[in-house]
């Protein structure tokens, strides 16, 4: 662990760090290939609706001596859907089962009533409306629409508008993902997955301001110093909060993990899977694309200012000159495009100092460090 | 490693034992109501526990052939929706059956009786001029004068400013004699019908008699009235049935004492439940009594203080406007001033009655008559093994976390499993106690959800000790790293707690059933993390920051500076890297 402490470190301090934001386009490849995979889905596989949204069918038994357990095991062979089973009074049953018509409830009424021993015509067979109705949908479309808009006004304020674009394309890309893999696995959508998809919203959005708040402490000051890029800063402050990120997402996904693998794993389909699939999914998603999608489409905003450009020119142009005075090549791995990318990590050459440094006060106070020991 | 010198500004640590106090008593309160309140453990949804299912059957109401259709039973089932679920939090279902049917399931340990009175209960509202007032006996001499003063409430007109209403007392005499009373019957019977009362037919009301006729239609009611006995149940429910707000009818009401009865002939209806905006139970401050306090529409206001001017002018008992539900005489009030926003109900109330019928009043009437046609229990829809292995996964999922915290950061994770270990018992606690008070039931998505929470709560620590090992790493002893580490973290968590918090709140107030209890649960564990980690984490850190073994940076206490690669202060090495760009300082109060 010490080893991982120091890593931390390394981390923080910048002398280690992974380019995340210069290898960009990757990632964005990446997630573009996985969207389009979760829309092909939805368009070909559709979602599997559930009966708390479509209705279904609705069996009332007399009483049957079989249990819940045992019932459900026939419904769902008998219709290929999931069924709710629920014990009425004394030892009757109501079975409700999704995507069900007229025509195809007489013959589930029969295998049930074989299945449980009872008299087919003592079975009542009915239609059931969605307890999940157009109202509830609807109203939770507009609530989504409504936190949308606000959550991109608030963060247009709290941090700037490209990072609450950046915010909202990256929660885009979670939701997508994750209903298109229930579109692939095809578990029946219940209510439970729905609010696995809240959940997400907000803990995608989360994850993404936690490493936003580091980005803009990071580059408060960006135009007084010509170190490094806008690009390198993104990319110093994602280093830079890794550590967290990653104990976050463990953190987050243990839980979740538990409960699919071993919820989920012992009990074969039910409530429990829909609800952690789409949260381990969502989860998932929404650590990667904190780091991997919203930074980097800052950094690609922000390139895109003439302050930036500018400051981008001065970074170069420094760095050109530093190299034409036969400095060692100190400063980092320049991100620009047209420049060969090595992962070189800064060797530790003899530090040249060059002109006056610039360093933060709190560095020496009273601390009776030598100065020059920091460029 | 240097001690802090003296007089170095740095953010005062505040009275950390204070806040653990505070929190602990917090804790002890919440638990000590729970063990009171003798409900230990949160209600549980219809999904884990099972509870009630009720089967309502839409009835034909003669004169309304196709009322029975689709459209008119999900906006039932809608309206149903709300009533027993006005808050979406109490997990109850509402579905429709086959063409007719609606059913409504609502967990175990709801009051089912009262329940069972919300749904079926149509609320068909109107507000009708009073024509004729007696008590409920039936009358031989419509003569008698009634019983007991009515004790009529007044609406305060907030419209206006005149805030003279007194409670009067009038005791509302009928006309002596027959004949006069007849006429006072057609002449009020040719008020205008409301343009909201759908009227196909020509009614009598409707008709602009010059010379009031005898009229067969009057006699006929004031026969009916004459042999109508309101104490007699059978006949109270049969008053009026099947009469258009557009006729005018009898109806029964209880006197305001609510002891006995009195009985009306009412006019065609001026307003509607169409009319009512929004319907609260509030405390008449002069009374002291529960009345339903209701507010108009734009157009309900307008209708209400044209008919409250015409009335104003009227002798008692013709200067009251009753409001009937669903065919009884709810209260009549006299009117003496012109009146147009809102309008009081009062009767025999007590808090819970006022309360379900401003429930009932604000969601609107059904668009059907319904009657109870089956109740039974349900098992849960789920199963007891499915919160079992939820409960399960969760624990081990918790496990797992704190044996990852443990290993990553040794000591420093004591103050974050204290810390998950108070945030749990909050959020148990609370939901606990939310089941009495506003009927909070857990549903299988809002454990999943709180096991979740776990991973947000966690979060804020492990922001926070980043933030002081930074600090460290600048090399910086302990108890400034806190303290400095402090303010940035601070703002991290509130930022980013403030998003899930909007999105809690948006929801909450945007939407109905389901998610509306889920955005209540994300909301309450959001609250609480930042309650947790302002009053907790952060003085358990200042304090801990003052023993040797962590201020130390004791090998094992997740704070050593050799491990965590600080600068050591004094050594000459070749550093090549650069410092953070910009200076480091956080803002300090």
């Amino acid at each position: 662990m010490s080893k991982l402490g120091n890593l931390g470190a390394r981390l923080y301090r910048g002398e280690v760090g992974y380019d995340f934001v210069g290898k960009r386009k990757i990632w964005y490849g990446i997630s573009i290939l996985i969207t389009i995979t979760a829309i092909v889905g939805l368009a070909v596989r559709g979602l599997n609706m559930g009966i708390e949204f479509e209705g279904g069918a609705v069996f009332n038994t007399p009483k049957t001596s079989v249990s819940v357990a045992q019932a459900e095991e026939s419904a769902e062979k008998a219709s290929g859907h999931d069924a709710i089973v629920q014990k009425l009074g004394d030892d009757k049953l109501r079975i409700q089962i999704a995507g069900v018509d007229i025509k195809k409830s007489d013959q589930i009424k029969k295998s049930l009533a074989e299945d449980l021993d009872v008299k087919a015509g003592d079975i009542d067979a009915d239609l059931v409306g969605p307890s999940w109705g157009d109202q509830i949908a609807n109203k939770a479309w507009q609530g989504l629409a409504i936190f949308m808009v606000l959550v991109v006004i608030y963060l247009a304020i709290a941090f700037e508008w490209r990072m609450a674009l950046a915010a909202l394309i990256a929660l885009i890309h979670d939701i997508t993902i994750t209903v298109g893999v229930y579109a692939l696995v095809g578990f029946e959508v219940t209510p439970g997955t729905v609010i696995g998809l809240l959940t997400i919203l907000g803990y995608s959005l989360y994850d993404t301001v936690v490493v936003f708040d580091s980005l803009k402490e990071q580059s408060k000051d960006i135009t007084k110093q010509t170190k490094y890029t806008y690009s390198e800063l993104a990319n110093r402050s994602i280093n830079g909060t890794l550590v967290r990120s990653i104990n976050t997402t463990v953190v987050a996904l243990l839980p979740v993990a538990g409960l699919l693998f071993i919820g989920g794993g012992a009990l074969g389909a039910g409530m429990l899977n829909d609800i952690s699939l789409s949260l381990f999914v969502g989860l998932a998603a929404g650590a990667y694309s904190s780091i991997f999608i919203a930074t980097p489409l800052v950094a690609d905003f922000k390139e895109r200012e003439p302050q930036m450009k500018a400051l981008k020119k001065r970074v170069l142009a420094k760095r050109a000159a530093a190299a034409a005075k036969g400095e060692s090549a100190e400063a980092p791995e320049s991100y620009a495009d047209e420049e060969p990318q090595d992962d070189a990590v800064p060797g530790d050459a003899a530090p040249a100092v060059v002109g006056p440094r610039s360093q933060p006060a709190s560095r020496n106070r009273g601390r009776g460090r030598p100065s020059g020991k920091r460029r | 490693m240097a001690a802090p010198k003296k007089g170095r500004r740095q953010s005062a640590p505040g009275k950390p034992g204070r806040s653990l106090v505070f929190i602990l008593i917090a804790l002890v309160a919440l638990t000590g109501g729970m063990f009171l309140s003798g409900h230990t453990t949160p209600r549980l949804g219809i999904d884990l526990a099972g509870g009630t299912s009720i089967t309502l059957e839409a009835k034909n109401e003669p004169g309304q052939k196709n009322a029975i259709n689709p459209d008119n039973m999900n906006t039932a089932v809608d309206i149903i929706n709300n009533r027993v679920n006005g808050l979406g939090v109490s997990e109850a279902e509402v579905q429709t059956q086959g063409d007719k049917n609606i059913i409504v399931n609502i967990p175990k340990g709801s009051n089912e009786k009262q329940a069972r009175e919300q749904v079926g209960t149509t609320a068909q509202l109107y507000f009708r001029p009073v024509i004729t007032q007696a008590p409920g006996q039936p009358t031989p001499e419509p003569s008698t004068s009634p019983s007991s003063g009515t004790d009529k409430e007044k609406d305060k007109d907030k419209a206006t400013d005149k805030a003279t209403d007194k409670a009067t007392d009038k005791a509302g005499s009928p006309s002596g004699t027959p004949t006069s009373q007849g006429r006072a019957v057609s002449e009020a019977l040719k008020a205008d019908p409301t343009p909201s009362a759908s009227d196909k037919d020509k009614d009598k009301g409707g008709k602009k008699d010059e010379t009031p006729k005898p009229d067969p239609a009057t006699a006929k009611l004031q026969e009916q009235f004459t042999k109508l006995d309101c104490t007699d149940k059978k006949q109270r429910a049969a008053a009026g049935r099947g009469i258009k707000p557009s006729d005018p009818t009898i109806a029964c009401g209880k006197s305001p004492d609510g002891k006995t009865w009195d009985k009306f002939i009412l006019a065609p209806a001026e307003l509607n439940g169409k009319d009512v905006d929004d319907a609260k139970a509030v405390i008449n401050q002069q009374s002291g009594a529960w009345v339903v306090n209701m507010e108009f529409t734009k157009g309900g206001a307008k209708k209400f203080s044209k008919t409250t001017s015409k009335l104003s002018q009227q002798q008692s008992p013709q200067n009251q406007f009753a409001i009937v539900l669903d065919g009884e005489v709810a209260s009549a009030p006299s009117v003496n001033t012109t009146l147009s926003t809102n309008a009081e109900i009062s009767g025999s109330f007590n808090q819970e009655s006022a309360k379900d019928l401003a429930n009932i009043l604000s969601y609107g009437a059904l668009p059907l008559t319904f009657h109870e046609q089956s109740v039974t229990t349900v098992s849960p829809a789920l199963g007891g093994e499915q919160l079992k292995a939820g409960l399960i996964a969760g624990a081990i999922g918790l496990a797992l976390v704190i044996i990852y915290l443990v290993a990553y950061y040794r000591g420093l994770s004591l103050i974050a499993i204290a810390s998950l270990l108070v945030s749990a018992a909050l959020t148990y606690t609370i939901m606990t106690l939310l089941g009495p008070t506003i009927k909070f039931a857990l549903n299988l998505p809002a454990v999943c959800g709180a096991i979740v929470a776990i991973g947000i709560t966690a979060d804020s620590f492990i922001v926070f000790f980043e933030r002081v090992r930074d600090e460290i790493r600048e090399g910086r002893t302990l108890r400034p790293a806190v303290e400095r580490g402090w303010p940035r973290a601070r703002r991290t968590i509130l930022v980013s707690d403030f998003v899930s918090f909007l999105a809690a709140a948006v929801l909450f107030v945007v939407t109905v059933g389901k998610v509306q209890g889920f955005a209540f649960t994300l909301g309450l564990t959001t609250l609480l993390d930042v309650v947790v980690v302002f009053f907790f984490t952060k003085p358990l850190m200042t304090l801990m920051a003052r023993k040797k073994f962590f201020a130390s940076g004791h090998k094992w206490s997740g704070l050593d500076p050799e491990r965590l690669g600080a600068k050591p202060p004094l050594r000459r090495s070749r550093r090549t890297t650069a410092p953070p760009a910009g200076p480091v300082d956080p803002k300090e109060a």
